[in-house]
């Protein structure tokens, strides 16, 4: 797929739970780290918490790539909840892949409260990898696919207005 | 001229199955036959296009729609018949949600013609001729529909009204759907005409279906001798069930075969496979990545097995080329 505009940016969808990732993107915050500003953060209260229809449309909307933070194995502040998304990632980035997305456009990171410098890290190689593949662009992709179907409909419209309503 | 409700059968991209789902109804198609009166079913039928084409718009009361859409002409027909009736009802898993064809969304058009017209072991087709769309020999022109670029469920075509899902529906929600049609107690315009609860709740074997699952190891249904009265899923077999539309009365299930989708996803759900994968994947045991991977590779194909009957309506549509 074609860049649209030489501005194109890539947009990363991140989610992030609460009690470390997050805490830990407030951290590189505060410590006012610099990081790419190509994510977007949705906290979420685990990461087990994610459903892979979140990744899915996601990427359905226009995402360029979708990053998952979550506690360390062992640190799960639900104590099982991480185990879950390594479980549920394992099995959705390999899905994904038989569907065609390069696999640098998903990404699972275990990020502890403290690791601000590894958000940084983290985020800084995705937006790199994501760029030097380019745009995902679905939406754009779904419109062009469907452009075959505008000609046949204005055709059958057009060639029943010629039949009067009062037949039968 | 009859005063009886004027329904309309048509097929698309599908098996024939849904056709014969009709014949299914077995002493209660009496009923339907003589309810309503049957003005286009070409599978069973003598009527043409143009008997459609002539019809005024709005004619048809209900008409039955099976199959996907590949083609420019299904992909006519669907906008014709979308004209000519008052309800619309995509029937079954093709209209539905794409349904078995929908799996070619994972291949590009190039990449079937080749294989189909080119590099398919039976084909010996030398100089590579391909089916066109036009074609003229001798002053007389024809012309063939297009395939087009990727399979698509009914309401990614036309506005539809009601949804009949399965593979094939069965007669019970036919019946159903008739008798509502027929009483005029439709429910909301976009329902599916089946319940809104999953397989396992219909299913005999839930009270056997353990709170936890945790499994080593993924098995295919040839690999063992299921037990006839234990959930399927606690015993290795991906089913489907849990994240499926009931309806069905979990049939497939009472034949000891695990749930493969067809019925799509309950309402509220966006991506039926996304659904299935998240709950299948979690059951799988153990926390280091290697025996998770080990036991997830018991799934060897996810997209044909979560998609089985839905990769049209894949929030992804198919495969990224």
């Amino acid at each position: 797929m074609e860049t649209k505009s030489n501005n194109w940016e890539p947009r990363i969808v991140a989610f992030f739970c609460n009690w470390c990732t997050y805490t830990a993107a407030d951290l590189a915050g505060v410590s006012r780290m610099k990081y790419a500003p190509n994510i977007r953060v949705i906290r979420l209260m685990c990461s087990g918490r994610l459903d892979p229809q979140y990744v899915m449309m996601a990427f359905a909307k226009g995402a360029d790539g979708v990053l998952i933070g979550g506690c360390h194995p062992g640190d799960c502040h639900y104590v099982e909840g991480n185990y879950k998304t390594l479980r549920r990632v394992t099995l959705l980035e390999r899905m994904l892949h038989d569907l065609g997305l390069e696999k640098e456009r998903f990404r699972l990171e275990w990020i502890s409260a403290s690791e601000g410098d590894k958000v940084k890290k983290v985020v800084n190689e995705m937006v790199e990898q994501v760029r030097a593949l380019g745009p995902l662009d679905m939406p754009g992709r779904f419109a062009d696919w469907d452009k075959e179907m505008e000609e046949l409909e204005a055709h059958v419209n057009h060639s029943q207005k010629e039949i009067p309503a009062h037949v039968h | 001229m009859s005063t009886k409700p004027k329904i309309g059968f048509y097929w698309c991209a599908s098996c024939g199955g849904c056709e014969e789902s009709v014949v299914d109804l077995a002493e209660d198609v009496l009923m339907v036959v003589g309810a309503v009166d049957i003005v286009f079913w070409p599978c069973a039928m003598d009527f043409k296009k143009a008997d459609v084409e002539a019809m005024p718009d709005k004619s048809i009361v209900a008409t039955l729609l099976n199959g996907a859409i590949r083609s420019s002409e299904q992909e006519e027909m669907a906008h014709l018949l979308r004209r000519k009736s008052q309800v619309l009802i995509a029937y079954g898993s093709c209209a539905h949600t794409g349904g078995v064809p929908g799996l070619a969304n994972q291949f590009t058009r190039e990449q079937i013609m080749k294989y189909v017209y080119e590099d398919a072991p039976t084909m010996v087709n030398d100089k590579k001729t391909r089916p066109q769309t036009h074609f003229k020999e001798d002053g007389r022109e024809t012309e063939l529909p297009q395939l087009r670029n990727v399979v698509r469920a009914l309401d990614q075509v036309v506005d539809v009204d009601y949804y009949i899902p399965g593979c094939p529906p069965t007669p019970k929600l036919l019946k159903d759907a008739v008798l509502a049609l027929l009483s005029g107690k439709l429910p909301p315009k976009g329902s599916v005409l089946a319940p809104n609860i999953a397989v396992c709740q219909q299913c005999k074997r839930n009270d056997s279906k353990p709170q936890d699952i945790s499994l080593t190891e993924f098995k295919r249904p040839h690999q063992i001798i299921a037990d006839p009265e234990k959930c399927l899923l606690a015993q290795g077999l991906p089913c489907l069930g849990p994240a499926t539309r009931g309806g069905c009365d979990a049939v497939c299930i009472q034949g000891n075969m695990p749930c493969t989708g067809c019925f799509g996803p309950v309402d509220n759900v966006h991506d039926h496979g996304a659904k299935i994968l998240s709950y299948l994947a979690s059951t799988a045991a153990g926390k280091e990545q290697k025996d998770i991977t080990k036991t997830l590779a018991g799934i060897p194909d996810p997209v044909g097995t979560f998609y089985r009957y839905g990769l049209a309506k894949c929030v992804l549509r198919g495969k990224v080329s």
